[in-house]
């Protein structure tokens, strides 16, 4: 069944009528994406896409029963939209906005786990359970239904990781890009307990980048409660320190956030760690039949 | 987005943070008259001359300078004006060709002898991106290299982590002020220096603040003697007068040009170039060159995008550097088209007309066999490839690794 998002799910897209929100919910439509409605301030009573469009998520709650929101708003309003959807009593919510100001997040981060739900990213490419809910701007056609559980940091790079898991034989039971932000909703590790405990999904793909230690603490807690074989890689080993790596969370502070301190602390706690990016599909297979 | 030492000061002096006051000069006279301000304000002819860059460590390298008359504010400000300035924190460091002093802060002297001793403290605020909040790190060591004072000796390090709903509360100002082992006027005029300090961190959207030293002077004021201020370039647009304040002297000419096309690149010292679309995957692509023998020469994430008028300005960007041998170009066609970016990289290629170098380019992801095509008929010099594997594998055959 999955985790996150499914063929159950009701879901709403903050910021339809915007054109980026207007071009994906197309997308995730023809997708087969259960879209039962859109939010646009002052846009409430019209019809977009051939879904109905509320003023507020609160309508969108009321009329139509939503409990997950994909977000496509400008940075500026992006964390009130946030907000907006975890007072609302939404319990999934999906942020693909890029550039919202820290500060901000800081806020809506402890907000919405003091409400208690569920958020993903922001900057982020979103949620994909192949065959049942695109919930985000990837494209649909390479993903295949199947076991593999995908975390990953970054949206093009997920892209290879999945086309790889397909290409090798294999599909996905569900790809999480938590976002390449320094702070965001559902970190790496919280999206490797999701996938562990999701009794449709046999492996997991874990693919981080430099900065942060989000990477070395899922890890850690791999090493002592993993149930399945895990894949990971890191980007960045050629990153310089104290660069931002377009991904404004990809950044080298310390000697504990480089690439290769997170792939030695992986690899010490059992996770297969592959040095090229080209080789994670096959080591899935391997791991898998090990 | 990183602040002069100037521009800091008078940032927090907006929010009535103490900060020690001077004058920024571009020539030695604008210094001569500086001074002659300080001393009509302060009643002293001692000055310190600094030199204004974005880089730490100044003082190693000859950028700062006590001046006891106006003939020392004249010497130092001609010899610190022009100079090449080399820090620990300058490209290269010690060894390296040192930072352009374009600027100098004419300031004034806060060590002046009185009642107690003067004693250094060091203050910062930063995003704790474990805890997601803002946390202040602050020590007794002042003066000091941070990072060395946390390695040799942790226990002299405290952090205060500030509740995002809550915000910075008084006891946590006083808290600082305590543990500085401070009493009477010192300490309120500490506690009241962290208050302001936090509300202008907040208030201006910053992503770091350093003040280091922070200073009680030999009348117990709490002053500011230097500020590196950094601001979140995704809050600018709140801020219009702090955006203005961005010196691209200090940046990378090559990186301030790509950012006005949409390409965010960042200059490396390797031979082979790249181009991708995507940050995660532009910096897996530069460990795929460095594990297929070569040395990234840049990082470069094209975008959403990637029509022909990007690929075209990304290309001619990274042939400028003299160093690079071959350019790969990986681009996963998600929502873009890779036939378009082929056609884009075919046009590109003809327009700039004479490429001598190897090109590489792997295209994978919607109709990336139609753009194998066409990059194969083009008639050009380059290569294709689908997977990965094989554009790494090309990339060691064509540098010879």
């Amino acid at each position: 069944m999955a985790v996150l998002v499914t063929k159950d799910s009701k879901i709403i897209v903050q910021g339809i009528t915007g054109k980026e929100g207007s071009f994906h919910a197309g997308q995730m439509i023809e997708y087969g994406t259960p879209i039962v409605g859109g939010v646009t301030p002052g846009k409430g009573g019209m019809e977009h896409l051939g879904v109905p469009v509320f003023n507020t998520v609160d309508d969108a709650v009321k009329h139509k029963g939503a409990d997950t929101s994909i977000i496509f708003v400008p940075p500026r309003f992006a964390a009130d939209a946030i907000i907006e959807a975890a007072m609302a009593g939404i319990k999934v919510i999906i942020c693909i906005t890029e550039g919202i100001p820290v500060q901000d997040m800081v806020k809506a981060k402890a907000f919405v786990e003091k409400v208690g739900c569920t958020l993903i990213g922001p900057n982020c490419p979103g949620v994909m359970t192949p065959g049942e809910a695109k919930v985000g701007i990837m494209p649909g056609f390479i993903h295949n239904p199947g076991r593999i559980g995908i975390v990953s940091r970054s949206g093009t790079l997920t892209y290879e990781a999945v086309d790889q898991v397909t290409k090798a034989g294999l599909g996905q039971s569900t790809c999480i890009g938590i976002g390449g932000d320094p702070i965001i909703g559902t970190t790496t590790l919280d999206a490797v307990k999701m996938l562990m405990d999701d009794p449709d999904t046999d492996g997991v793909i874990m693919i981080g980048e430099i900065g942060g230690t989000m990477e070395t603490d899922a890890a850690r807690w791999i090493k002592d409660n993993a149930t399945k074989p895990v894949v990971g890689f890191i980007a960045g080993k050629t990153a310089p320190k104290g660069r931002t790596m377009g991904h404004a969370g990809a950044i080298v502070g310390g000697a504990e956030d480089t690439a290769q301190a997170k792939m030695k602390v992986m690899a010490e706690c059992g996770i297969h760690v592959v040095e090229s990016p080209a080789q994670i599909g096959q080591m899935m297979v391997k791991a898998l039949s090990a | 987005m990183n602040l002069h030492e100037y521009q800091g000061k008078n940032l927090l002096k907006e929010y009535g943070v103490p900060i020690q006051n001077g004058f920024v000069a571009t020539t030695v006279e604008e210094a001569v008259e500086a001074a002659q301000k300080l001393k009509a304000d302060y009643n002293s002819d001692w000055a310190i001359i600094k030199a204004q860059i974005h880089a730490g460590g100044r003082g190693k390298g000859g950028g700062v300078k006590l001046a006891k008359n106006e003939a020392d504010v004249k010497e130092h400000a001609g010899n610190i004006l022009g100079m090449m300035l080399k820090t620990p924190q300058t490209p290269g460091g010690m060894d390296g060709e040192g930072k352009l002093v374009r600027k100098i802060l004419v300031a004034q002297d806060m060590y002046y002898p009185g009642e107690n001793e003067p004693s250094e403290y060091y203050v910062s605020i930063l995003l704790d991106r474990k805890r997601k909040c803002n946390v202040i790190v602050y020590s007794p060591e002042g003066g000091m290299d941070i990072e060395e004072v946390a390695e040799k000796t942790p226990e002299r390090i405290f952090k205060e982590y500030i509740d995002p709903a809550l915000g910075l509360r008084p006891f946590q100002a006083a808290k600082v002020a305590f543990n500085f082992g401070l009493k009477g006027d010192a300490f309120k005029n500490m506690r009241n220096f962290i208050t302001k300090l936090y509300a202008a961190y907040v208030g201006s959207d910053a992503s770091l603040f350093e003040i280091n030293p922070c200073l009680k002077t030999s009348d117990d004021k709490i002053v500011a003697v230097d500020s590196k201020v950094s601001l979140d370039e995704n809050a600018l647009f709140r801020h219009p007068a702090l955006a203005e304040l961005r010196d691209v002297h200090e940046e990378d000419p090559q990186e301030v040009e790509a950012k006005e096309h949409g390409l965010n690149y960042v200059n490396l010292d390797g031979n082979v170039g790249c181009m991708v679309n995507g940050a995660g995957l532009a910096m897996a692509t530069m460990d795929i060159i460095k594990l297929s023998g070569g040395e990234p020469a840049n990082f470069l994430d094209v975008g959403g995008t990637a029509d022909a008028a990007r690929v075209e300005k990304a290309f001619r960007i990274i042939m400028r550097d003299p160093k690079v041998e071959a350019i790969l170009i990986n681009i996963f066609g998600g929502i873009v088209r890779c036939d378009r970016v082929a056609q884009g990289v075919v046009d590109a290629y003809k327009n700039i007309g004479d490429i001598s170098i190897p090109i590489i380019v792997r295209l994978q992801g919607t109709n990336a066999d139609i753009a194998k095509e066409i990059i194969d008929n083009s008639g050009l010099e380059v290569h294709s490839a689908i997977v990965l594997q094989e554009a790494a594998d090309k990339v060691k055959e064509l540098i010879g690794a």
